[in-house]
């Protein structure tokens, strides 16, 4: 029998604002244990919560972005229970009423068009950070997070292999950092992922029992837990057993999900309307207000590059897929009309410069710096090869191009005399291909022009020099 | 509506409260009293009313995203039971 696995993502994303949710901490990562926290994120009797208004400006552009609708009475509820992260404990979340419900993300899988259905999207606030250090009975807190802005992105169970949700992953953390309201680093926890996963004989509509997976750090460890559990669950309907319903590690080291057994008594949050927030409403106006302050999102970025600049589909893709490197495209763009010659030498070489150092700034890497590269080679003053050495001596040293050309002594030959000179030293020691080239042989002139490359130390304009053999073998 | 002791014990535990068992049953005639109370307020009709959300009749009250100093991680550590650095301590809990 054939099936196929269900899956349905959770996803928690920490909202950058300067302050927490409910009180003037600072919202920071990094800083030392417990020096943001204060009477109100401790939850210390007398004090009381109010909203931060960013954060619901925020999540409200989110949920707009997912093509959801926003609620226009607004409460939050109170969800009870124990644990030493949790300082007042409780959490302050929203049950019955969540901000947004009927949103959606169109992505594009293997060439596949697919809507995943957003059930819902709420604002809660985080817990502290719980350290266990090893060989010792105890388990140290800090509340520096406590507090801080989450929103709950949830999907309906539309996702229907691995590379669903790693796809729909991957554009959910682009649209988010496009909108500019979180740094989506899922190593740094401002982004985290759960998943819930079943599997089904292909064809049947009722739904199998689930599982839910936790602790990926990554979305290729999403990506590789489901694909781990999928077949792990059809081995065991294949086996005559039942799945239970129940919640499973991600193990990244040995690549397996295993079974929290913890007593696991069933959760009863008992929520209730949160008693020191009031209610907070989003008129229409509101709403149309918040929808225009939307930045351009990367499908319709990824759009207009395709329309204004004839990119084809992948290229564009490559360009949007990271906030910055469209960025950094457009502002060449202003600089240096090539859109074509920007976009090849950003998704070719600065790419790869990219991969092990992710950001311009790491690179040395300015606008004005590239575009100046480009136009060195485009109007012959170096050789492409030249030019890709002195991108990579940009970003190795920060100096401008110019500077690197002229320590490089990296100027192209292009004076006709000069490169004369080198092409009859190499015509004396390769008779032979001269007189292949004479003969017929249109391959020997290739060699000769590499000869000629190689003798100048690679300087020579490759063109003007294969013009000047072509004249000069004319002549034997 | 009566309330079991099961039910009383169940609920103890959620709130963390340990009862003797002659607690157990002082609360379950309590609870058991106050769902009875519950149970005649069920009778009315509020299928027209929308549930309230808060006691008091105001909306919209923000802060703005502006930081504010926090309190000396001292003054309140010196409130914990235990800590080691700048951390409270706490009895082992891992999932
Ligand atoms: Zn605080």
């Amino acid at each position: 029998m054939e099936y196929e696995p269900v899956i349905g993502l959770e996803v928690h994303v920490q909202l950058k604002t300067k302050t927490k949710a409910f009180c003037g901490c600072a919202n920071e990562f990094g800083s030392k244990e417990n020096s943001n926290i204060c009477p109100v994120c401790l939850g210390l009797p007398g004090s009381l919560p109010v909203l931060n208004s960013q954060v619901l400006v925020s999540a409200a552009k989110v949920a707009l972005a997912l093509n959801g609708t926003i609620r226009n009475f607004i409460k939050f509820d109170r969800k009870n229970y124990f644990y030493p992260d949790l300082p007042k404990n409780f959490q302050i979340s929203q049950f019955d009423m969540p901000l947004s419900e009927h949103g959606y993300m169109d992505i594009k899988v293997d060439g596949q068009a697919k809507r995943i259905a957003i059930k819902r999207v709420h604002l809660e606030e985080d817990a502290g950070k719980l350290i266990h250090p090893e060989g010792t009975a105890c388990s140290l807190v800090d509340f520096n997070r406590a507090g801080t802005p989450l929103l709950e992105i949830v999907s309906e169970p539309d996702l229907h292999s691995p590379e669903d949700a790693y796809v729909y992953l991957s554009d959910l953390k682009l649209a988010l950092q496009y909108i500019g309201v979180s740094d989506c680093d899922m190593e740094k926890g401002s982004l985290r992922c759960d998943a819930n996963i079943s599997v089904r004989p292909v064809g049947q509509i009722k739904l199998g029992t689930k599982a839910e997976l936790k602790n990926m750090n990554s979305f290729k460890a999403v990506r590789t837990a489901l694909e781990f559990e999928f077949k792990r669950q059809v081995k065991s309907l294949e086996a005559g057993e039942r799945i239970v319903q129940e919640t499973r590690l991600w193990d990244e080291k040995k690549e397996a999900t295993f079974s929290m057994r913890s007593k696991e008594e069933a959760h009863d949050y008992r929520y209730f309307p949160e008693p020191d927030l009031p209610p907070f409403t989003f008129t229409d106006a509101d709403i149309k207000g918040i929808r225009k302050s939307l930045p351009e999102l990367p499908k319709e970025r990824l759009g207009r590059f395709v329309a204004s600049f004839g990119f084809g589909e992948k290229d564009a893709a490559v360009l949007i897929s990271d906030k910055e490197l469209a960025d950094f495209f457009e502002a060449c763009l202003k600089i240096y009309n090539e859109p074509k010659k920007i976009a090849n030498w950003l998704i070719g070489p600065v790419l790869s410069h990219l991969k092990s150092n992710l950001s311009f700034e790491a690179l040395h890497l300015s606008p004005e710096n590239l575009t100046k590269i480009i136009s060195l080679v485009e109007d012959g003053t170096v050789s492409n090869l030249a030019g890709k050495s002195i991108l990579a001596e940009v970003v190795e040293t920060g100096k401008p191009p110019d500077t690197i050309v002229r320590e490089k002594n990296l100027g192209q030959v292009s004076d006709v005399d000069e490169l004369k000179k080198i092409i009859e030293e190499v015509a004396a020691v390769n008779m032979r291909s001269v007189d292949d080239y004479a003969a017929g042989k249109e391959n020997a002139l290739m060699f000769l022009v590499g000869q000629v490359m190689r003798k100048s130390g690679g300087k020579a304009n490759p063109k003007i020099a294969r013009d000047l053999l072509a004249e000069r073998l004319k002549k034997t | 509506m009566a309330i079991s002791k099961e039910e009383v014990k169940y609920i103890a535990n959620l709130a963390r409260l340990g009862l003797a068992e002659a607690e157990v049953e002082h609360f379950r005639e309590q609870l058991g009293s106050i769902l009875g109370y519950i149970d005649k307020l069920k009778k009315v009709d509020v299928s027209k009313i929308i549930p309230m959300a808060h006691v008091l009749d105001i909306k919209n009250v923000y802060r703005q995203d502006t930081v504010l100093p926090s309190i000396d991680p001292q003054k309140v550590l010196q409130n914990a039971p235990s800590r080691e650095g700048q951390f409270f301590k706490v009895p082992k809990v891992i999932e």
